[in-house]
């Protein structure tokens, strides 16, 4: 038996756990995609072309870059979130996906950090298809740009590892309108996606630098514009850490959920 | 040798205990300081049909969660097929089949993707796995469907495809949590049919279930549990033979009903009265007869004692979920 050895990595066995969901995924993957990336896209054209006459450049690029790189990150969130959430949770107690999964040598190590590689998986093909159509544009300064992937993978990680822990408490789908109107709403209104942080107040500002969001766009911003990022490693840090710490807590939450 | 103490490490453990495919001992499970399974102790002998009995709520499914290391146990230890659960569940579990009471189909899927993909979570590529599935397909009575959704199925054949999805990794131990529940008599004697096959190929059978029918005809020994306790185990045959008697008449007629306490006083001869039926239990058929030539015209019914006669005389006839 191959899976017979003895434990070692945790989720060392997850990638069956990935593929299931790949290969669902491979066969809606038109209607998936256009609903998944069309929706960043109308925004980056319509705000881009709309308010980017109005505001003219923000620093040393112009809006329609600016917002560009913003919405890449805002995406990662939101694509990462969701699968975490409404599709993880139907997997869970609406299909029983895990349950035949647990019947295997699985664990449920395995399965919820399948899930959250697959989650970061689809936020990493969202965001690429939003590269593609930025660069496209014309919105791309350098071939930096294509650093921006491994750091929208990592943060749709972490953003699928923060969504694995509200799954762990959501009783039903309603439940997950709270952390989207609590959590990453105010996120995606103010990290910076839409205008500079700088126009917010202090107190906004210093918050924001708590969650990951912030930290994604002060990497992927001058990546796009084709320059090299400050500070990359302590951005890069507190996405990573984000990642490792609520992954820990979303498999520890899981396995006290259902292995009762 | 350092690789051969690695490997002696792998296999003593799965050969110590080796005829005893399930050892469970004074197994106990609390939820919420509730009493759920309460010091339960059995063994499954490797080629035996063994049938878990119990009305709703019994505990038999928290029995088999913990056995599949599911849930941990409270208090006791459980071995499956010479693995320490739940210490060694991932060995343990690739080695097991497992049909859940709850259908888990993929419903993404069709059915042979089904059986694909489930055979990847043991690790089994779908190259190695596609030669297989020919067998299991028609194992399932599902040849030329392989290409069908999951909710163009009927319940009888979703619960074939379920019971040949826990096949995939060709397992020592099925363990089946209500397999035919649900199921309209053709789907039930198919399955039935099947489960016979399986355990002619030398594989351990543990089912859960609450018709009585089903282990008598399956089961090579059952266990009773009763509110997480177990009541009685040994085989269909024997546990008839020493709770229940041999011959039961039951009465509906009004007027056999009304003058049946008579015959509690005949030798051998036990009464029990079920809303407007009344069962008459005689070790000997002949005095009941001679009583009822007495009221000709009268129809009753006639039968041997079975399972569910040992079942109610164990646990009450109370319903169990008020
Ligand atoms: N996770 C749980 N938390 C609390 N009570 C439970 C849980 N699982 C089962 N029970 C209770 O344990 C009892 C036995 O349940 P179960 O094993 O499912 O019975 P059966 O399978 O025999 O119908 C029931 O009263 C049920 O309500
Ligand atoms: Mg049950």
């Amino acid at each position: 038996m191959p899976l017979g050895g003895r434990y070692s990595i945790p989720g060392r066995y997850a990638w069956p756990v990935w593929l299931r969901n790949f290969h669902v995924w491979r066969k809606l993957m038109v209607p998936s995609l256009l609903g998944n990336f069309g929706e960043p896209v109308l925004y980056l054209l319509a705000l881009g072309y709309g308010f980017g006459r109005m505001v003219g450049r923000v620093g040393q690029i112009s809006y329609i870059e600016f917002l560009a790189s913003g919405i890449l990150c805002s995406s990662a969130m939101t694509a990462a979130s969701f699968e975490a959430m409404y599709s993880a949770y139907t997997r869970l107690n609406v299909q029983h996906t895990w349950a035949a999964m647990l019947a295997t040598p699985l664990g449920v190590e395995d399965v919820v950090i399948g899930e959250i590689l697959w989650a970061g998986s689809k936020a990493l093909i969202n965001t690429t298809a939003i590269l593609i159509v930025a660069a496209a544009l014309g919105l791309v300064g350098g071939w930096t740009a294509l650093l921006a992937l491994p750091v929208a993978l990592a943060t749709g990680l972490a953003f699928a590892a923060l969504a694995m822990i509200v799954t762990a408490f959501a009783p039903s789908y309603d439940f997950f309108m709270y952390y989207f109107t609590l959590v990453l709403t105010p996120l995606l209104l103010l990290s910076g996606v839409f205008f500079p942080l700088a126009e917010l107040p202090h107190g906004v500002v210093l918050t924001m630098q708590f969650f990951p969001l912030v930290h994604a766009i002060a990497l992927i911003r001058p990546l796009l514009a084709g320059t090299v990022p400050q500070q990359a490693w302590l951005h890069g840090g507190v996405i990573l850490a984000y990642l490792l710490v609520a992954g820990g807590v979303a498999v520890w939450l899981f396995r006290r959920r259902i292995l009762r | 040798m350092e690789c051969s103490q690695g490997l002696a490490r792998v296999l003593i453990p799965a050969v110590a205990g080796a005829s005893k495919a399930v050892i469970v001992e004074g197994l106990e499970k609390r939820y919420a300081g509730r009493m759920v399974v309460d010091d339960i102790s059995f063994s499954i002998d490797r080629g035996e049909c063994f049938g878990l009995l119990g009305p709703n709520g019994a505990g038999k499914t928290t029995v088999l969660r913990m056995l599949l290391a599911h849930t941990p146990p409270s208090a006791g230890r459980i071995e499956v097929l010479g693995y320490s659960m739940p210490g060694e569940a991932r060995a343990a579990r690739a080695r097991i089949g497992v049909v859940a009471q709850e259908d888990n189909l993929d419903p993404d899927f069709t059915v042979l993707e089904n059986l694909l993909s489930y055979a990847r979570y043991f690790g089994i590529k779908p190259r190695a796995m596609r030669r297989g599935t020919s067998a299991l397909l028609e194992f399932a009575a599902l040849e030329g469907r392989e290409g069908a959704r999951i909710h163009e199925l009927s319940g009888g054949m979703q619960r074939r495809l379920t019971l040949a999805r826990a096949l995939v990794n060709d397992p020592r131990l099925l363990v089946l949590d209500e397999p035919t529940t649900g199921l309209d008599p053709q789907a039930r004697q198919l399955i039935w049919q099947r489960l016979r096959s399986l355990l002619a190929s030398g594989r351990t059978l543990f089912l859960t279930t609450h018709y009585m029918e089903e282990a008598e005809r399956l089961c090579d020994r059952v266990a009773i549990i009763d509110g997480g306790r177990l009541v009685a185990i040994g085989s269909p045959h024997a546990l008839i033979g020493e709770h229940v008697e041999a011959h039961v008449f039951e009465f509906t007629a009004p007027d056999l009903v009304s003058r049946a306490a008579d015959l509690a006083r005949l030798e051998g001869v036990h009464i029990e009265r079920v809303g407007e039926t009344t069962l008459v239990y005689a070790r000997s058929p002949e005095p009941v007869r001679a009583w009822l030539s007495g009221c000709a015209g009268e129809q009753y019914w006639y039968r041997p004692g079975n399972l569910e006669d040992v079942f109610f005389r164990l646990t009450g006839r109370d319903l169990r979920d008020r």
